[in-house]
C-alpha cells in the first residue's frame, strides 16, 4: 500500500524448511523413481530367468549402457542450457572411424582415443559456435550438422569397414575386459559421470548452465557469459560423443559409415526419461545416466523373458511418455504446494 | 567504503550527453545525469520518457549511440551487465529477473558465489549470506526454496536482496516498491538510508510521488527522452514535479463521477477456495465502482480469478444478473458479460509479440468470424475503434504490443476487454507501474464506464486510488473479507486497519 503501515509483520527467523525439503525430496525422488523402476524390472526378470544376473549378464547390462551413459551425460549439459545437440550420433560415428583408421595404420591406443575425443571436440565446438553466435534454434542447427557430419563421414568412409581383426588385440581386450563383472569401459563412463556431476554442482560454470537454461534473459542481466557457456556445453557434449566413439570401437570392433545412425533420438530419450527437463534449467546427469541404463536394459530384459525384441522400441517410447507425464504431474503438485504455502504466510 | 557525503565531491557515476535510438524511436536525447556518493537521486518521468533505457545504459545492457558513461570522472565502456556489476553497480529491474529452477540463495549469489579451495562454490556460506540478507530485510524466505512460484512481492524482495548482497557503490532501483506492502517498503527505505549513509549513490525510480519525496534528495526529470531538469527536491511540491513530468497541468487524478447504483450485477456468495480464501461474499451494482483493498497476498487476485472461472472454486456461487455461472468456465463468464483485466499484463493480459490490432481482437474472435473464417477487416475496425477511444499512443496498429510503453500496454488490455461490452468489469491493479498522465486517463475511463451502467470491481494496492475512485471499499485480510466501508467512511486509517487485521472497521 502507499501508506506506510507500522511494522507489524512478525519478523520470523528462517522457517519453513520442512516445505522446502518436501520440494527438494520430490526432485530427488525423480532419480530414485527411475532407479526403482530399474530394480523392479531387473528383479522380475531375474525371478523369471535365474541366468539373467550371472557375471556375464551383469557385464552385458553395464556394457550396453556405457556408451549411451557417456553421450547422455554430454547431452544433459546441452539440454540444461535449453538447447539440444542432434548431431551426437554422427559425431560418434565419425570419431569411431577416425580412431579406427589410426589404429589400423598401426597407431597407439591412447593416441587413438585422444584423436576420437578431439574429433568430437571439433564438431561440438562448431555446433556451439553456430548456436551461440547464429541465434538460430539449436534443433535446426544441429539437425543440419547431423547431416553434414554424416555426409562427410560417408564420403570419407565410403564402403570401407573396420573390423576387430584390424585393431590391436590389446585395444579389443580392453573393450571386453574389466574388474570382475564391471567392464573397464563402464568404469570410465562412471568416472566421467561423477566428475561432470561434481562440476555441475560445485563450480560456478556449472551452476551458470542451469541459470541460463532457467531464464536466459536474467542470465544475461546477471552478467553470465551466455555464449561462452553454451559454447562450452556443446564442446563438452562433442568431446563425450567422441570418447563414446572410441569406446564403441573398443567394444564392438566394428565401424562403418552407418555407425551411430539415429543414435541421437535414443540419447535424447534417455536424457528426458532421466528427468532432465527439455525446456532447460533442471535435471541432473545422474538422472540422465539412470535413464540410459533403464532404456538399454529393456533390450536385455525382453529376450531374457522370452519376449520378442520387436517390443523394445514401443516400450522405450512408452517409458518416454510416462516420464514426461510424471514430470508434468509432479510439477503441478509442487506448484500447488508452493502456492498454498504462500497463501498461508502471505 | 566511506565517501564524503557532501555533494561537492565528484560524481561516482555520470552520463554525459548520451543518446540512444531503437530503430526510428529516439529513446534518449543528449541526456546528462550525475550521481553523487551519499545521495538518493530520483528519476522521474512518464512511461516512455526513457527512464528504463537510461537505467539500462548505466547498467551496461545498452551501449550509448553517442555520449559517454563516466565512472569516477573517467569515461568507461561497459561491455555487458557483468562489467557494470564488477564496477560496483547493483540494479533492481522493474520486472523481476529470477531463475525459477534455482534456489533463492543461488539466485542471489549467481556469478559471485563465495568460493572454497580449487574454486568450488561454498554452498554453506552462500546460504548463510542469504539468510542474513533476509533477516536484514525482515522477511521469512527460506534460502533453499526454489524461486519458482514466489509471489511478485517475494520476487521483488529477492531482487532487492540480490542488489544488497554486494557492497554496491551505486544502487539503481526501477520501481522497486510496485508490489511491496507498506512494512516491506519501510524496511527497504531503511536499507536505502543505511546505504546512503555508507556513501553509496542511489538512483530511484517510482511512480509513487510521495515515495520520491520521502527518500530522495534530488530529482532528474525526463520527458520524451530528454532531460527537463535536475534539481534538489527540497522546496518542490508534488504538483511542481508532475508539471515537469507531463509538461502541463494535470487533469484531476481522481475524476470520480457521482454514480447512481442500479440493480445487482455481480453477486458472490460464500466463495471459498481451500487454502487461498474463505467465505467471501459481496455484491457489485450497476454503475458502482467497488474497490477490493488489502495487502499483497491477502487473496484479492485469487478471488477475482475464481469469480471469473480461471481457477475453480471449492464452494460458493457466482451470479451475473441473477444467473449463476458454472464453476471454472471463463468462456461462459465472458458470455454472461464478465471481463477480467489481469494484474500481470505482460504474462496474462497480452500476447507481447502480436500486434495491437490482434491483441484487442482476441476477445472478439467469435463475433468477427464469418462462415468460419476470420474477418480481418472487421477485426481491424473493431480494434482501431477501441484503440482510438482509449487514446493508445502507437505508430501503427499492426505494431507488436511489446513496442508500447507500460501505460499504453495497459490501455490495450483494457481495450481488449472493453470491446466485449462487459456488464461487469473486474480490474486488477489497473494502474500499477503506469505514469500519472495515463493513470488519470484510466481513472476517467473507469468513471465513465460506471456512469454508463457497468459494474466495476477494482482491485488496488494504491490507497489514494481506492479512496479516490471507489463508491464502496471491501477489504481483505489473509483470505477473508474483513470490512465493507462506505465511501464516506473510507479513510487511509480505516482501510489500513482492516487490511492489517488490527480491527474490523
Amino acid at each position: 500500500m502507499t501508506v506506510t503501515a507500522p511494522d507489524q509483520t512478525p519478523v520470523a527467523g528462517i522457517p519453513e524448511a520442512s516445505a522446502t525439503r518436501l520440494v527438494d525430496r520430490i526432485f530427488r525422488m525423480r532419480e530414485l523413481a527411475i532407479l526403482l523402476v530399474f530394480l523392479v524390472m531387473i528383479g522380475i526378470t531375474q525371478a523369471g530367468n535365474s541366468e539373467f544376473l550371472s557375471e556375464q549378464g551383469i557385464k552385458d547390462l553395464l556394457l550396453n549402457a556405457t556408451i549411451l551413459v557417456l553421450v547422455a551425460t554430454g547431452q544433459s549439459l546441452v539440454v540444461i542450457t535449453r538447447n539440444v545437440d542432434l548431431s551426437v550420433g554422427s559425431t560418434l560415428g565419425i570419431s569411431a572411424f577416425a580412431a579406427g583408421t589410426y589404429l589400423q595404420g598401426g597407431g597407439g591406443s591412447f593416441v587413438a582415443v585422444v584423436l576420437a575425443v578431439l574429433t568430437g571436440v571439433g564438431f561440438g565446438f562448431l555446433n556451439g559456435l553456430l548456436v551461440s553466435l547464429g541465434q538460430v534454434p539449436a534443433l535446426v542447427v544441429t539437425l543440419g550438422t547431423l547431416y553434414v557430419i554424416r555426409g562427410i563421414d560417408s564420403i570419407w568412409v565410403g564402403s570401407r569397414q573396420i573390423t576387430a581383426a584390424d585393431l590391436p588385440g590389446g585395444f579389443v581386450d580392453f573393450g571386453s575386459g574389466g574388474l570382475w563383472a564391471v567392464p573397464w569401459l563402464a568404469l570410465i563412463a562412471l568416472a566421467v559421470l561423477a566428475a561432470t556431476a561434481y562440476y555441475l554442482k560445485h563450480f560456478g560454470g556449472g551452476r551458470e548452465l542451469y541459470a541460463l537454461g532457467s531464464n536466459p534473459e536474467a542470465a544475461r542481466l546477471a552478467g553470465i557469459p551466455v555464449r561462452k557457456r553454451i559454447l562450452a556445453a556443446y564442446t563438452f557434449c562433442g568431446a563425450l560423443a567422441g570418447l563414446a566413439g572410441a569406446l564403441y570401437l573398443a567394444r564392438f570392433g566394428n565401424v562403418d559409415s552407418g555407425t551411430g545412425n539415429g543414435y541421437e533420438l535414443t540419447v535424447v530419450s534417455a536424457v528426458v526419461v532421466g528427468g532432465v527437463v527439455f525446456t532447460g534449467g533442471s535435471g541432473s546427469v545422474y538422472g540422465a545416466a539412470l535413464g540410459a541404463l533403464l532404456l538399454t536394459s529393456v533390450n536385455s530384459v525382453l529376450p531374457a523373458l522370452g519376449v520378442s525384441s520387436v517390443w523394445v522400441l514401443a516400450i522405450n517410447g512408452l517409458l518416454l511418455i510416462l516420464a514426461i507425464a510424471v514430470d508434468r504431474i509432479v510439477a503441478l503438485r509442487v506448484a500447488n504446494a508452493l502456492k498454498k504455502r504462500n497463501a498461508r504466510h502471505g | 567504503m566511506t565517501h564524503p557525503s557532501d555533494t561537492g565531491t565528484a560524481p561516482v557515476l555520470a552520463l554525459r550527453d548520451v543518446s540512444k535510438s531503437f530503430g526510428a524511436v529516439r529513446a534518449l536525447r543528449d541526456v546528462s545525469l550525475e550521481l553523487f556518493p551519499g545521495e538518493v537521486h530520483a528519476l522521474a518521468g512518464e512511461n516512455g520518457a526513457g527512464k528504463s533505457t537510461l537505467i539500462k545504459t548505466l547498467a551496461g545492457v545498452h551501449r550509448p549511440d553517442a555520449g559517454q558513461v563516466l565512472l569516477d570522472g573517467a569515461p568507461v565502456v561497459f561491455h555487458g551487465p557483468g562489467d557494470a556489476r564488477d564496477a560496483g553497480l547493483a540494479v533492481i529491474y522493474q520486472e523481476p529477473t529470477l531463475f525459477p529452477d534455482l534456489s533463492i540463495a543461488e539466485n542471489i549469489s549467481m556469478g559471485r558465489q563465495p568460493r572454497r579451495a580449487l574454486g568450488r562454490i561454498d554452498h554453506r556460506a552462500t546460504r548463510d549470506a542469504t539468510a542474513d540478507l533476509m533477516r536484514r530485510l525482515g522477511v521469512a524466505l527460506d534460502p533453499d526454496r526454489p524461486a519458482r512460484g514466489l509471489s511478485i512481492a517475494d520476487q521483488q524482495i529477492v531482487e532487492i536482496a540480490k542488489a544488497l548482497s554486494f557492497d554496491a557503490r551505486v544502487l539503481i532501483m526501477d520501481e522497486p516498491t510496485a508490489a511491496l506492502t507498506g512494512s516491506e517498503v519501510a524496511r527497504l527505505f531503511g536499507v536505502v538510508r543505511t546505504l546512503r549513509e555508507e556513501g553509496a549513490a542511489v538512483l530511484f525510480v517510482s511512480h509513487r510521488l510521495e515515495e520520491i519525496f520521502r527518500v530522495c534528495t534530488r530529482v532528474t526529470t525526463l520527458r520524451d527522452g530528454a532531460r527537463i531538469s535536475s534539481e534538489p527536491l527540497a522546496g518542490m511540491t508534488e504538483d511542481d514535479l508532475v508539471r515537469r513530468m507531463v509538461g502541463r497541468d494535470l487533469d484531476e487524478l481522481y475524476p470520480k463521477q457521482e454514480a447512481r447504483a442500479g440493480e445487482v450485477a455481480l453477486s458472490v456468495r460464500r466463495l471459498t477456495r481451500e487454502g487461498v480464501f474463505t467465505d467471501v461474499s459481496f455484491e457489485v451494482r450497476r454503475g458502482e465502482i467497488v474497490a477490493l483493498a488489502g495487502l499483497v497476498g491477502a487473496g484479492r487476485t485469487e478471488v477475482a480469478r475464481a469469480v471469473f472461472g480461471v481457477d475453480r472454486r471449492d464452494a460458493g456461487t457466482v451470479e451475473v444478473d441473477g444467473r449463476p455461472l458454472a464453476n471454472g468456465a471463463p468462456s461462459t463468464a465472458m458470455a454472461a458479460g464478465l471481463a477480467l483485466v489481469p494484474e500481470d499484463r505482460r504474462a496474462q493480459g497480452l500476447v507481447m509479440g502480436m500486434s495491437i490490432e490482434r491483441n484487442i481482437g482476441l476477445t472478439g474472435l467469435r463475433s468477427t468470424v464469418r462462415a468460419g473464417f476470420m474477418d480481418r477487416g472487421a477485426e481491424r475496425s473493431r480494434s482501431l475503434d477501441w484503440a482510438v477511444r482509449l487514446q493508445v499512443k502507437y505508430a501503427r496498429i499492426a505494431d507488436a504490443v511489446s513496442t508500447l510503453s507500460g501505460g499504453n500496454q495497459q490501455k490495450v488490455v483494457l481495450a481488449k476487454w472493453l470491446a466485449t461490452g462487459p456488464k461487469v468489469l473486474i480490474v486488477d491493479e489497473p494502474t500499477r507501474g503506469i505514469d500519472v498522465g495515463t493513470k488519470a486517463e484510466v481513472h476517467r475511463l473507469l468513471g465513465e464506464l460506471a456512469a454508463g451502467g457497468v459494474a466495476v470491481l477494482m482491485i488496488s494496492s494504491d490507497l489514494p486510488e481506492v479512496l479516490g475512485m471507489a463508491d464502496r471499499v471491501l477489504v481483505m485480510h489473509e483470505g477473508r473479507l474483513t470490512a465493507e466501508i462506505a465511501r464516506t467512511d473510507a479513510t487511509e486509517e480505516t482501510v489500513m486497519a482492516a487490511a492489517t487485521g488490527r480491527a474490523a472497521a
